[in-house]
């Protein structure tokens, strides 16, 4: 099987690998780049842990063959905390409200829900709940998810 | 799997006339991808149309009418206003489809071409009367999109086809349109029955109608007898006890885990009535929510 050669971007930096045609953007995110943050929970786009930005979009990592990434710009949770390590406030609130018991689900709900929030900095609980319907968490019972993004917008819009 | 990525409508479809085994188009890939990872569909050739100038676009025609690339996202018909202003009913349809992640990459076209009888897209095209442009080995061509579907995964595309947009016509004065599903929860489900009207008004009295279901026969259903119901009356009770029972007479489910045919039978005129009402209520003037307010739609 021939591979291709896929130049993006991820994160703003410049990267490269070789991916077989059959492997999804996720695949080639965890193993040929060590971008591990985003998961894989179904891989048929029911559970949102592979959430990413594609040209700005949010999708599913999983859905996306990486081929499809070439000459794209890409951002992952990785690039989510300042370079300094200065978390998100979206991450930072998460931690405060416990949004999170085995943080599977967590890298693609931070993500989906940073993408909310550039769209509708003051989202009401039930538009918060329908973004987030593909991004489902065994875990937490969502409640404490919600109030985590409620907290953060209220939190950004503040400082904006 | 050979990957091609085509810079032309045309050079895609002499890939598709040129292969020999398995060939799948890939738009979203919402469909594609699931099948690929499902080890049901591993396309020998798959050909992304994402490359093609101009697929990513809307535009309004001369006269009215829309033309939306073949790879316009749901997300992207849902954030252009005077489109859900013209066809809400066609938005809200797309709208339903999958979560947000999904809505960033699923298109009309891939909605229509999987096949699914459940598609929420279809229903809406149906009943607006849209057409698609086909392109293929012989050229192209214009197809009525209630003419494409021919069954659970099969369409009336011929080998090498490929649709490189769709087309709605010019809404027109007093016209409304709308869509609605009936699913088990409020997100992320596939519609038991799918319904769609189209009609126009002349004053309160009905002159034109176009009525879809889905999800109630192999493909999506085209039901001219719902149309006789209401047209030449102003929606009144009885035209509205004519076209639920159009409805359930032209519905031909199967029974499955969503539901039993009886069931779909009986939805379907109870969507057909509800679906009919909105569809009044925007061509009388007050227009659509957009399809944001999924809450609403369920
Ligand atoms: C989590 C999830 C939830 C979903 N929920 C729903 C739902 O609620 N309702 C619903 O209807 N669907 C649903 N779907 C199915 C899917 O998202 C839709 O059918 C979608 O519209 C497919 O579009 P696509 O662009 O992703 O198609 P793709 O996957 O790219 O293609 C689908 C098929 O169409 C063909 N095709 C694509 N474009 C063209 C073209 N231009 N010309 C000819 N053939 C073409 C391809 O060869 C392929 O066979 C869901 C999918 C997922 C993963
Ligand atoms: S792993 Fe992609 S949606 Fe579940
Ligand atoms: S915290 Fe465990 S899945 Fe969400």
């Amino acid at each position: 099987m021939s591979k291709i050669h896929v130049t993006t971007t991820v994160n703003g930096d410049a990267v490269d690998f070789l991916a077989d045609p059959r492997e999804t953007l996720l695949d080639c995110l965890r193993d040929h780049l060590g971008l591990t943050g985003s998961k894989e929970g179904c891989g048929t786009g029911d559970c949102g842990a592979c959430s990413v930005r594609l040209d700005g979009v949010l999708v599913s990592s999983c859905l996306v063959l990486g081929v499809e990434a070439e000459g794209r710009s890409i951002e992952t949770i990785e690039g989510m905390a300042s370079p300094d390590g200065t978390l998100h406030p979206l991450q930072r609130k998460f931690i405060e409200h416990a949004a999170l018991q085995c943080g599977f689900c967590t890298p693609g709900i931070l993500v989906a829900a940073k993408a909310l929030l550039e769209e509708n900095p003051d989202p009401s609980e039930s538009e918060i709940r329908y973004w987030l319907a593909g991004n489902l968490c065994r875990c937490t019972g969502y409640d404490k998810i919600i109030r985590a993004v409620q907290d953060a917008a209220a939190e950004l819009r503040g400082a904006a | 799997m050979r990957y091609h990525s085509p810079l032309t409508f045309e050079a895609a479809s002499r890939v598709a006339a040129g292969a020999s085994g398995v060939t799948r188009f890939l738009a979203g890939g919402t469909d594609v991808l699931v099948q690929l990872r499902a080890g049901s569909v591993t396309p020998d050739d798959l050909i992304d149309l994402k490359r093609i100038p101009g697929v990513g676009s809307i535009t309004r025609e001369g006269d009215g009418g829309w033309t939306i690339g073949a790879a316009v996202s749901g997300a992207a018909l849902g954030a252009t206003p005077g489109l859900v202003s013209d066809w809400p009913g066609v938005v809200e349809g797309m709208g339903l489809v999958g979560s947000t992640q999904v809505q960033g990459r699923a298109t009309l076209a891939g909605n229509l071409c999987n096949g699914s009888p459940a598609a929420d897209g279809v229903p809406g095209l149906v009943a607006a009367g849209a057409t698609a442009t086909v392109v293929g080995p012989e050229g192209r061509r214009r197809m009525a999109i209630a003419d494409i579907p021919a069954g659970p995964g099969r369409t009336a595309l011929q080998p090498g086809e490929v649709i490189a947009a769709i087309h709605l016509p010019a809404r027109g004065a007093q016209g409304g349109d709308a869509y609605e599903r009936f699913i088990p929860r409020t997100e992320m489900d596939i519609a038991v029955v799918g319904c769609a009207v189209n009609l126009r008004l002349d004053g309160d009295t009905i002159v034109e109608a176009r009525v879809a279901l889905g999800a109630v026969a192999p493909t999506v259903l085209l039901v001219e007898a719902c149309a006789q119901a209401i047209v030449g009356t102003r929606l009144d009770e009885a035209a509205l006890d004519a076209l639920a029972g159009a409805a359930r007479a032209a519905a031909k489910p199967i029974s499955d885990k969503r539901g039993t045919a009886e069931f779909r039978t009986h939805v379907a005129g109870v969507l057909a009535r509800r679906v009919a009402v909105t569809a009044y209520t925007r061509a009388k003037g007050s227009r659509a929510q957009g399809h944001r307010a999924k809450g609403a739609a369920q």
